[in-house]
């Protein structure tokens, strides 16, 4: 498992500038231009409805979720079919290693990059003065975790994926749906009371609660417990689910 | 090489093109509904979601949906045409090798770039339609002058078509598309899409205003809010600018590449 995480490593270490622009740059766009920009306009009209903290704050934690759901289920997605289609997987194929070494290796580089890349984001949020010390790590933590809940079960269905086309749909009707209404942009509190229980059970949703509730110190053991096991078990369970597609796929 | 005797536009040979360009896409309309999720998923979340946290917007009097939704209609629109321009002609030279099999027939590389310009403002005046429907249906309209958006949308395409051509003839390979969304990302969020400009610093407004994408917003907006002024033809004149010299450049560019 480790040598196909340090297969994921040494390649990584040529193409990282490039997934720098889309993992790093791009969220924190936004949290310049939604947390800061429309922030300025929440924060004149409605401070009390965001838990009385400024939007920004409320914001940032937020995107720190979505943005590591987005980079994960990319890796995990598209990544995990090129591999299985044309790269890394078929070579691999003929050597000791088994294919669930493979899904191991490629999810822990997976892992380390959403770290990597939420770690960045934290530390500017930190500089914005939206979170600090140990708060900081724990949404750090959380961020992660919620990568990997997303690309355990992405990987499990991408590598049988023969069609990039296919993983472009998948992020246009799932993920990005997921990415606006799970609470990112406004508190899921706000949507109709009817629809609220069906947010509470997007995975989502709680990786923005985890990682919200953590950074602004309100977080609760109950509370944080139900998240960590509810993207535990998509982790684990789409990595159980992966051992048995990838031996399908690259041992037919 | 060519014997150029009227201007490419008013030549039949350019309409082939765009025929060509058509009869793939009706072999699906996914395309053009693709194109409508993500404004759609924007307009509800941040329209409609956040919006109930802004209230009113300085200086207008309405509910923010109604004011972020002619925005996102000219985002749209510009992304309907640029990605056709950018990704659609990158893949139709580069891995298809489309145009390799149109130049020996008599449609010259003019031809094609006007070709490709003219499909792209053909799909995002129809993606520019079923958004201002959907407006429509969901209340968000306020003005009759919001009809304007359908000419408006053709304006924006042309600039941004033309600025997809361009761009294109300058990338290597797919992970340069990274490079573009550096400067399309940014655009889209800063140039008073989801806020006004009164929101930035004096000393940041003249370079919000400098963006194509902020004109081709003012010239949606203004109109559907009811508010029209000779101003509007600032916005006119950019955009027509615009597309022109990024037409001129594209062309010459792609004259170049394609006839070594």
């Amino acid at each position: 498992m480790l040598r196909a995480f340090g297969y994921w490593i040494t390649l990584y270490r040529r193409t990282w500038r490039g997934s720098i622009v889309i993992s790093v740059v791009n969220p924190m766009l936004f949290l310049v231009g939604i947390g800061a920009g429309l922030g300025a306009l929440v924060d004149d009209n409605a401070p009390a409805q965001i838990a009385g903290v400024s939007y920004a704050a409320f914001f940032a934690p937020g995107m720190l979720a979505a943005a590591a759901m987005q980079s994960a289920f990319l890796e995990g997605s598209a990544g995990v079919a090129r591999a299985a289609g044309y790269g890394a997987y078929r070579g691999a194929t003929p050597t000791p290693l088994e294919p669930e070494q493979l899904a191991g290796g490629h999810l822990l580089f997976i892992a380390f990059r959403v770290l990597i890349a939420s770690g960045a984001f934290v530390v500017v949020m930190a500089a914005f003065g939206l979170t600090a010390g140990w708060q900081a790590l724990g949404a750090l933590l959380g961020a992660t975790l919620t990568g990997v809940a997303f690309a355990a079960p992405a990987a499990a269905w991408a590598v049988g994926v023969r069609k990039l086309r296919h993983i472009d749909t998948m992020f246009r009707f799932v993920i990005m749906p997921l990415y606006m209404f799970s609470g990112t942009f406004f508190a899921v509190s706000q949507l109709p009371e009817w629809i609220q229980p069906v947010s509470y059970l997007l995975p989502l949703w709680h990786g923005v609660e985890l990682c919200r509730t953590l950074s602004l110190g309100t977080a609760t053991i109950t509370g944080s417990s139900i998240h960590v096991a509810y993207l535990l078990a998509l982790a684990i369970g789409g990595f159980l689910i992966a051992r048995i597609t990838y031996r399908r796929r690259l041992h037919p | 090489m060519t014997t150029v005797g009227a201007p490419a536009w008013t030549r039949r040979r350019t309409l082939a093109l765009v025929e060509r360009n058509f009869m793939v896409y009706r072999r699906s309309i996914t395309p053009l509904l693709n194109a409508l999720v993500e404004p759609i998923l924007y307009l509800l979340s941040i329209g409609v979601g956040v919006g109930l946290l802004v209230g009113t917007v300085p200086g207008v009097d309405v509910p923010y949906a109604v004011y972020v939704a002619p925005a996102i209609l000219a985002t749209t629109a510009m992304n309907t045409a640029f990605n056709q321009t950018s990704f659609g002609v990158f893949t139709r030279m580069k891995i298809e090798k489309t145009y390799d099999a149109i130049l020996p027939t008599p449609l010259s590389v003019t031809d094609i770039a006007v070709g490709e310009v003219t499909s792209a403002m053909i799909n995002a005046l129809l993606t520019s339609i079923g958004f201002l429907t959907l407006m429509a249906v969901g209340g968000l309209v306020t003005s009759a002058w919001v009809l304007l958006a359908l000419p408006a949308s053709v304006l924006i395409s042309y600039a941004f078509a033309a600025g997809g051509l361009a761009v294109t003839t300058y990338l290597r390979d797919f992970p340069d598309f990274q490079y573009i969304q550096l400067f399309m990302l940014p655009m889209y969020l800063f140039a008073t899409t989801f806020y006004p400009l009164s929101v930035y610093p004096e000393a940041v407004q003249p370079l919000i205003r400098a963006l194509p994408l902020y004109h081709s917003i003012e010239l949606v907006r203004e109109p559907a809010l009811g508010r029209l002024s000779w101003d509007l033809l600032i916005p006119v004149f950019y955009l027509i600018a615009f597309g022109s010299i990024a037409m001129y450049v594209a062309t010459r560019r792609m004259t170049r590449a394609m006839l070594r």
